[in-house]
């Protein structure tokens, strides 16, 4: 008989006013009973439309019915199926447009905890060493990876389990991409893609960082000179977005990628590292999504007295997931909804000392379908700040597009590809935010899947017999 | 890792380190850098690449000893190694065509000017290279300068070796002689760059500076290294780090390479370098 209980077995958390203050992950997990639980809640329908939600198909019904029979190091192996990195995505999907939006029991009340169980199943396995690692057989045909991110160690991870020789090139000194230079420790503990990635490397796959393809070697090289058949793109989103008003070039202006990647990779926030960053007393996030609530919550956890999101629509647009505006909320971040910065001023020293914005209505609505914000005359006024994060989005990098010949991009200058992976250049995949700008963790991994089956299939049919 | 091969000490605050580093020195062209990391716990600091031995699989970097991580890297010694080394980045100096060049280096900025006056030279190319110092101790690499410029110029502040005066003083003359320059080619502190800029601006001469501000991954992705460039935002990493001095703004660059140095102070009287900066 099912747990017929309308709500969700809350997350324990840390306190609201505690965690504002320091980075260790806000959520700390369900326990086993809590787990059981909740797992007993799923209907186990036949026709499973949770799984119909998720990019990479993990096959929910049957995780959940393990972890209701106590079977947890199963529910993981369940996963694994078909996701490389379970406590990864059980942490940062947005459940509630995937899975959970199509679960039957949400209909009537919320729907099963999908994402907490996954990511319960996966902490589960690794702090109890639950995990084998298996290293495949090799079939000696080499395949390259350029970036380490979520699409990357997923697609390498799906070849590896193939057989193929894999070696990731990262451009920074630690694999992971934007989940170690991006995403908070407090929102996904980097020990946790740390193991993935140790995982990654029993099964074989090489990673060699501090190598910046289209610099070091170009992708005609890895094929001519150094034997790989088949090669992967997943080099991210690219250069950051500034808004072009005066005063970006003040002191005290970050990038969210730069104030991200001090504290995120660098470790800014310890003593022990020598990463200089601006502790602000007073700070301006510009922008609504979940980098922004990222920057501004991180800098709530370097000490400042104020934080400000200042988003140019209303709550309703904000493009952030609902749970991080919400945590961000408990923190004490403010939100300046329905403002648009006009300039950033500064002291006579070049160091920022406000931030002007003018308010905004909404009117009729944009091509987006949202409702268009509209300056309001004569609203300006001073917000006294002295940091300012920028957080509107990037712009593809170009150093891959512009030194691979056939390689082709689209207007915006993202890869071109198909919806197997497959790029304009023979033997070349693509996928994550490389080729579709701007996105989540899972549509990334859902990409380096797509083009690791692709791959394969290109692989087998050209070298398969030798 | 990266070991170092040589280390030699040019000056008190000035030290040469062959580093090996195969990759990169198979592929680095003079104008690019390279951004090094000595520990898990230290900073990223991009340097503009001094020279290189591509069949040696090495790389040679001069590096002022000022801050943090730079004095750590000068503290080390041959045999050992750096956790992290990354290039060859940024785009390489433009130098095709150029028939006669005036480059300049200023301080430790000689290292990065003296592999575009090389390069230049062994195109046949006529190098004029004016080499500006605080006074005579500091002295950097006289020799390889002179063994690539048809004229070398030093000069100091205070006159105690070469001419007295600034660059600027000795690149007016140059100009007021008659001497018509393709380039001017200017790399040192950021405010020479500027009063360079500023003398060759009324002659119309193409003036390339290098930028060298502050930066992390060096690839476009944290924006850091924005300078502004004739009034747009440029990514000194993948724009530059070369650009043309008439259009850049050196008062904002200047402002902006001093984002650290409260912070950098700070916590030197409280960190792991107290017993460095005080001996």
């Amino acid at each position: 008989m099912p747990n017929m209980s309308l709500v969700k077995n809350p997350m324990p958390e840390q306190d609201p006013k505690v965690r504002a203050r320091n980075f260790e992950e806000v959520t700390l997990g369900y326990t086993e009973e809590m787990a059981i639980n909740e797992a007993q809640r799923c209907l186990n329908c036949k026709h499973m439309p949770c799984v119909a939600g998720c990019p990479v198909n993990v096959q929910i019904p049957k995780f959940i019915s393990l972890i209701a029979q106590g079977k947890f190091a199963d529910a993981c192996a369940a996963i694994k199926e078909t996701s490389a990195l379970p406590a990864v995505c059980g942490r940062v999907c947005p459940q509630e447009t995937q899975c959970e939006c199509k679960c039957v029991r949400g209909i009537k009340g919320e729907p099963v905890a999908i994402g907490r169980l996954e990511r319960f199943a996966a902490d589960w396995a690794r702090e109890h060493d639950a995990e084998e690692i298996v290293k495949p057989e090799s079939n000696g045909i080499k395949v390259a990876i350029i970036g380490a991110g979520p699409a990357g160690l997923t697609c390498a991870g799906d070849l590896a389990k193939l057989g193929y020789d894999v070696t990731i090139f990262e451009a920074f000194h630690k694999a992971g991409g934007v989940l170690v230079y991006g995403i908070p420790e407090f929102r996904l503990p980097k020990v946790i893609v740390q193991k993935e990635v140790e995982n990654l490397e029993k099964m074989g796959v090489k990673i060699m960082t501090n190598m910046v393809i289209g610099k070091v070697l170009s992708i005609d090289e890895l094929f001519n000179d150094y034997g790989f058949k088949a090669v992967f793109v997943g080099s991210g989103a690219g250069l950051p977005s500034f808004m072009g008003i005066e005063g970006e070039g003040l002191v005290g202006v970050y990038s969210a990628n730069e104030f991200l990647t001090r504290i995120n990779l660098m470790k800014a926030y310890l003593d022990e590292y020598d990463t200089p960053i601006r502790k602000g007393k007073s700070v301006a996030v510009v922008g609504g999504g979940n980098v922004a609530m990222d920057a501004a919550r991180s800098a709530m956890r370097l000490g400042a007295e104020h934080v400000y999101i200042i988003y140019r629509r209303s709550e309703a647009e904000l493009p952030a997931r609902a749970e991080e505006v919400h945590h961000a909320k408990e923190e004490g971040i403010e939100f300046l909804l329905l403002n648009n910065p006009t300039k950033i001023l500064g002291d006579e020293n070049g160091n920022v000392r406000a931030i002007e914005c003018i308010k905004m209505e909404l009117g009729e609505p944009d091509a987006s379908g949202r409702r268009r914000p509209v300056a309001i005359e004569g609203s300006n006024y001073e917000v006294p700040v002295d940091t300012v994060i920028m957080s509107i989005g990037t712009s593809p990098n170009p150093l891959i597009r512009s030194t691979t010949e056939g390689l082709e991009a689209n207007k915006w200058g993202c890869l071109v590809a198909d919806d197997k992976a497959a790029t304009t250049k023979e033997g070349v995949y693509a996928g994550g935010d490389a080729v579709t700008g701007a996105a989540t963790v899972i549509l990334a991994m859902g990409a380096g899947k797509t083009a690791a089956e692709s791959m394969h299939e290109y692989l087998q049919e050209k070298f398969g017999n030798k | 890792m990266y070991k170092i091969v040589k280390k030699q000490k040019l000056n008190d605050a000035v030290v040469l380190m062959e580093i090996e580093a195969p990759f990169i020195a198979r592929k680095v062209l003079p104008g690019q850098f390279i951004i090094f990391r000595i520990d898990e716990q230290g900073e990223r600091i991009p340097v503009t690449v001094a020279d290189y031995d591509r069949e040696k699989g090495t790389i040679t970097l001069i590096v002022q000893t000022v801050g943090r991580s730079t004095i750590m890297l000068g503290q080390m010694n041959e045999g050992e190694a750096l956790l992290d080394v990354v290039g060859p980045l940024g785009i390489p100096t433009h130098l095709d065509g150029l028939k006669k060049v005036c480059v300049i280096g200023g301080g430790v900025g000689c290292a990065i000017a003296y592999p575009q006056a090389k390069a230049l030279h062994n195109a046949g190319a006529h190098v004029d290279m004016i080499a500006g110092f605080r006074s005579k101790d500091i002295v950097i690499i006289e020799d390889e300068m002179r063994a690539v410029a048809d004229n070398l110029y030093v000069m100091t502040d205070d006159g105690t070796y070469g001419e007295k005066g600034l660059v600027t003083n000795k690149l007016q003359q140059l100009l007021d002689e008659g001497n018509e320059y393709d380039a001017v080619i200017a790399i040192g502190p950021v405010i020479m760059m500027k009063f360079v800029a500023a003398t060759t601006k009324p002659h119309g001469i193409k003036t390339i500076v290098s930028l060298n501000p502050i930066m992390i991954d060096g690839t476009g992705m944290c924006g850091g290294c924005r300078v502004t460039v004739g009034g747009e935002t440029k990514f000194a990493c993948v724009d530059g780090p070369d650009f043309d001095g008439h259009l850049v703004d050196f008062d904002e660059l200047m402002k902006r390479n001093g984002t650290n140095k409260e912070q950098e102070r700070h916590d030197c009287e409280n960190c792991r370098m107290r017993s460095v900066y005080n001996a």
